[in-house]
């Protein structure tokens, strides 16, 4: 804001091609992501705000960074996000459940992989079919998930009830870790909990940055800008888009294992329905398509303000007058109200509002 | 040998005019991709609304026709508002951000629909009988013993005409000419003097009326409540089928979803370890009639240039 580029010479290449090219950015990202997430957050924030709000809102931007990789950078309309996220979180629960010695964060990736590899089969038929009518393809898939977890028990490991309470047994977060009662309470807590979900969020959140301002993403931007053209400079769109649907899916998968692991803390196929695929859409538009910082503002606003909502009912008309149907009525009005006039005033979504705030911010005090 | 034929007649026949019903839904979305290049996503809750304005007022003991009226005004009137406010600003954007506006219409009304009303269950009686009909009964000299639901007919006979007259409108008044040329080419329709915005006004007032009288006929059938919504699950195949921008095409597409649903599910299932796959059977269907046509049956084929 107050720090511009003006004037900054690079060196070497090196320096020219760095993540964040200014020193201040580094600076205040470290300080943020260390200071604030890191210490300040694990040590003073309450157990509602770590599991209801940080939680949900870091998986929940994952899963809407996944989507924005198809849809936002590659242009791929996907509507079977949340069936997505449930093979991921159904590949984390059997891989603890029968390997021995798994461990989370590997649990977690090897869940995004398999994700990712269905994410592949259904996004095949993008090969051939274009536009709106590739949606059947990734309805399929959420049917399907919706469908196959039902019909075969194996993947709830039997459970009579149709939901399995996460953790049912210990689960390890480092390997070789030891399996001890004290171990295994802080990892359960939601301090535990909330420190795997920032770190595995962060490394994603690192990874798709230097995808998308490397070959990878620049070829899944050219193919959404023009599939054709791209293909007439010497990109494979068929690569490309495999590519984008897979990491789109792995993002997801991993979102979903986080999703039951770190926030609801038990694995339920009712939960990632369809509803849930257009939550993170809404996410998506609202946060602004192609844009990573948006993924997260609008996995924050659209998961949030039903919570804003309750809160301030309870806070002026006292506790629990607000009924649910209310909230839920009213949070539908004020997002849909709200991705409508967004897309007309600002296709950008909040990542391009934050960006118009930041140019205004540069010049305020001397000019308008 | 044949003695599998009367049943699999039976469910082919059911399944037929169960997609008779989708095509209801279908004939609405294809009304707006042709006629302004939108994908309306909002389909299924404006459905929802449709049914559940009039449930909401025969349950008040207003009269039906009086209900039926007050909704079809309603339902016109927001058609028109939705073109105004909504679509208008939005012309010429690219359609990805038009079906994303529509998808967040659709979030709007649900909140409104529910808001205003109420998300209980409501029955519809709109006095057809639902009795089943025995075949060899009425043509014994047929002799095929199978059964026909006598609503499914009813609600094949009211798709129909309401799909000969979308023909008729579109191929003999200078309203439905004006129609098809804009759906041809908005810009040269503009250059030869078709008011665009009123056009589209008069698609989306069509389709709300559309969208009423398959919410009614949905709504006897599966009663009026939120999972109507789903109606527009249903749709979606369909017309993807059937090509999205052709009206045959949904009639179609409904039949081929509507049979290959209870086919699928009667013949198939129990190789997939259980009932329940007519949901994801319907997309799988629908995805190998893509594999083979991208743009769907009768989808127009786009000539994609550089």
């Amino acid at each position: 804001m107050y720090y511009r580029e003006a004037g900054r010479l690079v060196k070497s290449f090196a320096d020219d091609r760095r993540m964040l090219p200014l020193k201040e950015d580094r600076l205040l990202s470290t300080l943020f992501v260390v200071g604030v997430m890191y210490i300040l957050v694990t040590a003073f924030a309450s157990d509602y705000l770590l599991s209801a709000i940080f939680i949900p809102m870091m998986v929940l931007g994952v899963a809407t960074l996944g989507l924005n990789i198809a849809t936002g950078y590659t242009g791929q309309l996907s509507l079977g996000t949340a069936g997505f996220m449930s093979f991921g979180a159904f590949a984390a629960f059997n891989l603890v459940l029968r390997v021995d010695w798994m461990y989370i964060p590997l649990a977690f990736f090897l869940a995004g992989v398999i994700a990712g590899l269905v994410g592949i089969v259904f996004g095949l038929p993008a090969l051939r079919i274009k536009g709106f009518y590739l949606i059947v393809s990734t309805l399929a898939a959420q049917f399907f998930s919706e469908w196959i977890f039902n019909a075969y028990p194996w993947f709830l490991n039997y459970t009579t009830s149709g939901v399995v309470n996460l953790p049912p047994f210990h689960y390890r977060v480092f390997p070789f870790q030891e399996l001890t009662p004290l171990n295994d309470a802080f990892w359960h807590s939601s301090r535990g909990r909330y420190l795997i979900t920032l770190t595995i969020t962060i490394a994603l959140i690192v990874a798709c940055k230097n995808m998308v301002r490397s070959s990878t993403g620049r070829n899944w931007m050219a193919v959404r800008d023009m599939d054709i053209a791209a293909n007439v400079i010497g990109i494979s769109v068929a690569k490309t888009k495999l590519m984008a649907f897979f990491v789109s899916t792995f993002y997801c998968g991993v979102a979903g294992a986080m999703y039951s692991y770190c926030y609801i803390g038990n694995l339920d196929f009712m939960i990632f329905n369809l509803r849930r695929s257009f939550l993170v859409m809404f996410m998506v538009i609202v946060g602004g398509l192609g844009s990573i910082l948006g993924s997260f503002l609008g996995a924050i606003f659209v998961y949030g303000w039903p919570i804003l909502i309750t809160r301030l009912g309870d806070w002026i008309f006292g506790g629990g007058t607000l009924d649910t149907a209310f909230v839920e009525n009213n949070s539908k009005i004020v997002v849909g109200t709200i991705i409508i006039v967004l897309l007309i005033r600002e296709p950008g979504g909040f990542a391009a509002l934050w960006n118009t705030t930041k140019q205004k911010l540069r010049v305020w005090p001397f000019s308008k | 040998m044949w003695e599998w034929l009367p049943f699999f007649l039976e469910v082919l026949v059911g399944g037929l005019l169960s997609g008779v019903m989708y095509s209801l839904v279908a004939i609405g979305f294809v009304l707006i991709y042709k006629s302004s290049g939108v994908f309306n996503f909002a389909q299924g809750t404006m459905l929802l609304l449709a049914a559940l304005t009039f449930v909401s007022m025969t349950e008040r003991q207003v009269n039906f026709w009086v209900a039926f009226s007050i909704t079809l005004v309603l339902m016109v009137a927001l058609g028109i508002i939705v073109e105004r406010t909504v679509m208008r600003p939005l012309a010429n954007q690219s359609l990805l951000s038009l079906f994303m506006a529509t998808v967040g219409l659709n979030y709007f009304l649900e909140g409104l629909a529910q808001g205003v009303w109420d998300s209980a269950v409501h029955g519809v009686d709109l006095g057809i009988s639902n009795d089943p009909i025995f075949l060899i009964e009425k043509f014994p000299n047929l002799g095929l013993d199978i059964i026909i639901s006598q609503f499914d007919i009813a609600a094949a006979v009211i798709a129909g005409s309401m799909i000969l007259g979308l023909t008729l409108f579109f191929q003999y008044t200078r309203t439905g000419l004006s129609l098809r040329a804009v759906s041809d080419d908005h810009m040269a329709a503009m250059a030869v003097g078709i008011p665009l915005n009123r056009i589209w006004a008069i698609v989306w007032a069509v389709t709300g009326v559309i969208c009423l009288i398959a919410g009614l006929l949905w709504g006897d059938r599966v009663s009026v409540s939120f999972t109507l919504t789903a109606a527009v699950l249903k749709g979606l195949p369909v017309i993807l089928i059937g090509g999205l921008t052709s009206i045959p095409g949904a009639i179609v597409g409904g039949l081929i979803i509507g049979a290959s649903e209870k086919l699928g599910e009667i013949y198939l299932a129990e190789y997939f370890g259980g009932q329940g796959i007519e949901h994801w059977w319907a997309y799988t269907t629908a995805l190998i009639f893509l594999m083979i046509r991208p743009t769907g049956i009768f989808g127009e084929k786009e000539i994609e240039r550089v």
